[in-house]
């Protein structure tokens, strides 16, 4: 299992557009993936859930992938927060 | 006849007038039931055809939003289908039919309520309206659960009388014939108002309690141009809006007739007429309306329409998809105008947010923001018809610091052989006294002026236009208001930089016989003002505005130049015009 933290970086924080992308990204690798944040632990896979994370600017998420493909999940999801969900 | 207790006053959101019967559009709460079942199969096999006709619904309602709000607000619809097919959601709901058997409506309400009481503790709006899209999703599925058709039986030719409208209802009402919009909450760039604008529809918003005094089919009146709706409307009041509404089809005729020809005085002053753009969506009806270009495009909007900051190619393609559109005409391109009363999309609480950071503070002090849309709007300046413009400007060296960054941007776009107009046209705002008393040394730096006429007035009167306990002291024409006008025109006229207005006054039928008369000869109003403003300035004789400059200019009160321009526009325009307004 890998276990990142990632902080929010982009302005509109953690809103529709990248929660969709988040799901789509996780959606093609077989490894559960979680986002956990204040005692909340989502299924990264469920969009629903990716939308109940109010996360806003400068807030912290630890992010677990575990999974046979779970390095190169990791690196791709953990890749798009650190580009501010492309809105840098 | 604003006596009569049928009469309900809110904002006027969009212009027109119309008689119809009321239609109350409720989101009645479904009943849920939460009865045991026997038959699991039967429960799950119902769900899935109840997920499969939402999602049949959404995809429909998509593919129309994207015609008609375009693809940047049909994004909602995307998430909300994904939803549909949210493999955690699904399977829990799934796996609670089998194992607590009851009624899937029951499972499908208890399951989603779950994510959305989390979001509505949220302290963020954002967050809230998001619940307020996941509550829609849930609805749908239980409708269809109970195999209800989920539009109403709206018919056609009525005026639709809601509390809130979604974006959802009003792409599905822009399929059949609504004469009007009357909505409880919502103000000018609510969606209903919005939606209303672009397709020519009158509203009324924001009228609180619009759907407890108005009941089904009651007939009502719908007037969009000073924000009344009347209930039930007696003789008198019928026979008033039908006159009303003949002199407006036959005036809409008149303009009809002069959209093609010029803004021209009866001695022969041609006066420029541009439009002032909000959203893209309104475009068809500037190039309809017959503007001569854009005087002035508000970019503050994309933040609504995106809820983020855009980044520089989603700018650019809307940027250049307006000057392809407006092309020969000139778009005026304002730099965005956050802060202050306007949107801000970080959280940040300013005791004074009108004397704070705002409009190019806050782009100065972003400079990576400011160069994305620099970038943007270079890029988009290739057919050489984009002009730029910088707003809250106070001091000389905002506009230097600003030039910089602009050449910074050119010379970055050269080294990537990106192509943009090289001498594009640099203008500001006035509308802060301080930058109104220095035209000639602005003169020195930039293209263009324009002016500002809300923030003008408030920054001189030291008055918040927004707080009611001083609204008596905003006054529009306070002498020293009418005065500073005529220097900046003139002081432009002297260093031959163009002055043009782009605020509220500039709209203003009675305001405007004054202003042309200070000499101003470029107005940038909504475009939807433009045929009626045009017909006024058709009807007007050029020496006689500026006699009445000229004795506006000497009066020492408000109160006695208020009076001058009425007295004005009651002897000089056309009877058929003045009763319209």
């Amino acid at each position: 299992m890998i276990e990142k933290k990632v902080k929010i970086v982009n302005n509109a924080g953690l809103h529709t557009r990248p929660a969709a992308t988040i799901v789509k990204l996780a959606a093609k690798y077989k490894s559960d993936f979680f986002l956990n944040k204040d005692g909340l632990h989502i299924n990264g896979k469920s969009i629903i859930g990716v939308m109940t994370l109010a996360a806003e600017k400068g807030s912290e998420i630890v992010l677990t992938f575990d999974g046979a493909d779970e390095e190169q999940a990791a690196q791709e999801i953990v890749d798009y927060f650190n580009r501010g969900f492309d809105e840098m | 006849m604003n006596t009569k207790t049928n009469i309900l006053k809110g904002i006027a959101a969009a212009p027109g007038i119309a008689i119809a019967e009321a239609f109350l559009y409720k989101k009645e709460k479904e009943e849920i039931s939460s009865d045991v079942i026997s038959d699991v199969d039967d429960a799950l096999v119902n769900l899935d055809n109840a997920l499969a006709q939402s999602k049949k619904e959404l995809r429909k309602i998509f593919s129309l939003a994207v015609d008609k709000l375009g693809e940047k607000r049909a994004a909602i619809f995307e998430a909300q289908i994904m939803i549909l097919d949210d493999p955690v959601l699904i399977s829990s709901i799934k796996d609670r039919i089998s194992s607590e058997k009851r009624l899937p409506e029951y499972i499908v309400e208890d399951e989603i309520s779950k994510y959305t009481s989390i979001m509505s503790l949220s302290h963020e709006v954002y967050m809230k309206e998001r619940s307020h899209d996941i509550e829609d999703i849930k609805n749908r599925i239980i409708k269809n659960l109970k195999k209800k058709k989920w539009t109403s039986k709206i018919s056609d030719d009525v005026i639709v009388v809601t509390s809130n409208i979604s974006p959802s209802d009003t792409v599905l009402f822009s399929r059949v014939n609504v004469k009007g919009y009357v909505t409880d909450f919502g103000g000018l760039t609510s969606h209903a108002a919005i939606v209303a604008r672009s397709l020519n529809i009158p509203a009324v918003v924001g009228l609180h309690d619009a759907t407890n005094k108005i009941n089904e089919r009651d007939k009502i009146i719908i007037d969009g141009f000073h924000g009344l709706v009347i209930i039930n409307p007696d003789n008198e009041q019928l026979q008033e809006y039908h006159e009303r509404i003949k002199r407006l089809s036959k005036y809409d005729e008149e303009l009809y007739k002069i959209r093609e020809l010029p803004a021209l005085t009866t001695d022969g002053k041609e006066i420029e007429m541009l439009a002032n753009l909000d959203v893209s969506d309104e475009m068809s009806f500037i190039i309809h309306n017959c503007a001569k270009g854009i005087g002035l495009v508000r970019t503050e909007q994309l933040f609504e329409e995106y809820e983020e900051f855009p980044d520089e190619e989603r700018q650019y393609e809307v940027y250049s998809k307006i000057a392809e559109q407006v092309y020969p005409g000139i778009v005026t391109i304002r730099a965005f105008d956050i802060g202050g009363d306007k949107v801000l999309p970080v959280d940040l609480h300013e005791p004074n947010p009108m004397l704070g950071w705002r409009g190019i503070r806050l782009l100065l002090d972003n400079p990576h923001l400011f160069k994305t849309q620099i970038r943007a709007v270079l890029r988009a300046s290739t057919h050489k018809n984009v002009k730029f413009m910088l707003p809250m400007i106070a001091s000389l060296n905002e506009v230097q610091d600003s030039k910089k960054l602009i050449d910074e941007c050119k010379k970055e776009l050269h080294q990537e052989n990106k192509r943009y107009d090289k001498n594009i046209s640099l203008g500001i705002m006035i509308e802060v006294p301080s930058a109104a008393l220095m035209i000639k040394e602005f003169s020195e730096e930039i293209d263009f002026l324009s002016i500002g006429t809300n923030d003008l007035i408030q920054y001189m009167l030291a008055v918040d236009r927004g707080n009611d306990i001083v609204s008596k002291q905003y006054q529009e024409f306070h002498p020293s208001v009418v005065r500073t006008i005529q220097y900046i025109i003139s002081e432009g006229k002297k260093y031959n930089t163009n002055v043009s207005m782009c605020g509220e006054m500039a709209a203003d039928p009675f305001a405007v016989p004054l202003l042309l008369g200070l000499g101003l000869e470029t107005l940038s109003v909504s475009a939807s003002a433009i045929p009626s403003l045009k017909k006024i300035i058709r009807s007007l004789n050029y020496a006689d505005l500026i006699k009445l400059a000229e004795d506006c200019l000497k009066l020492k009160t408000e109160y006695e130049i208020n009076k001058s321009i009425h007295e004005f526009f009651n002897n000089k325009i056309q009877d058929q015009i003045k009763n319209l307004y």
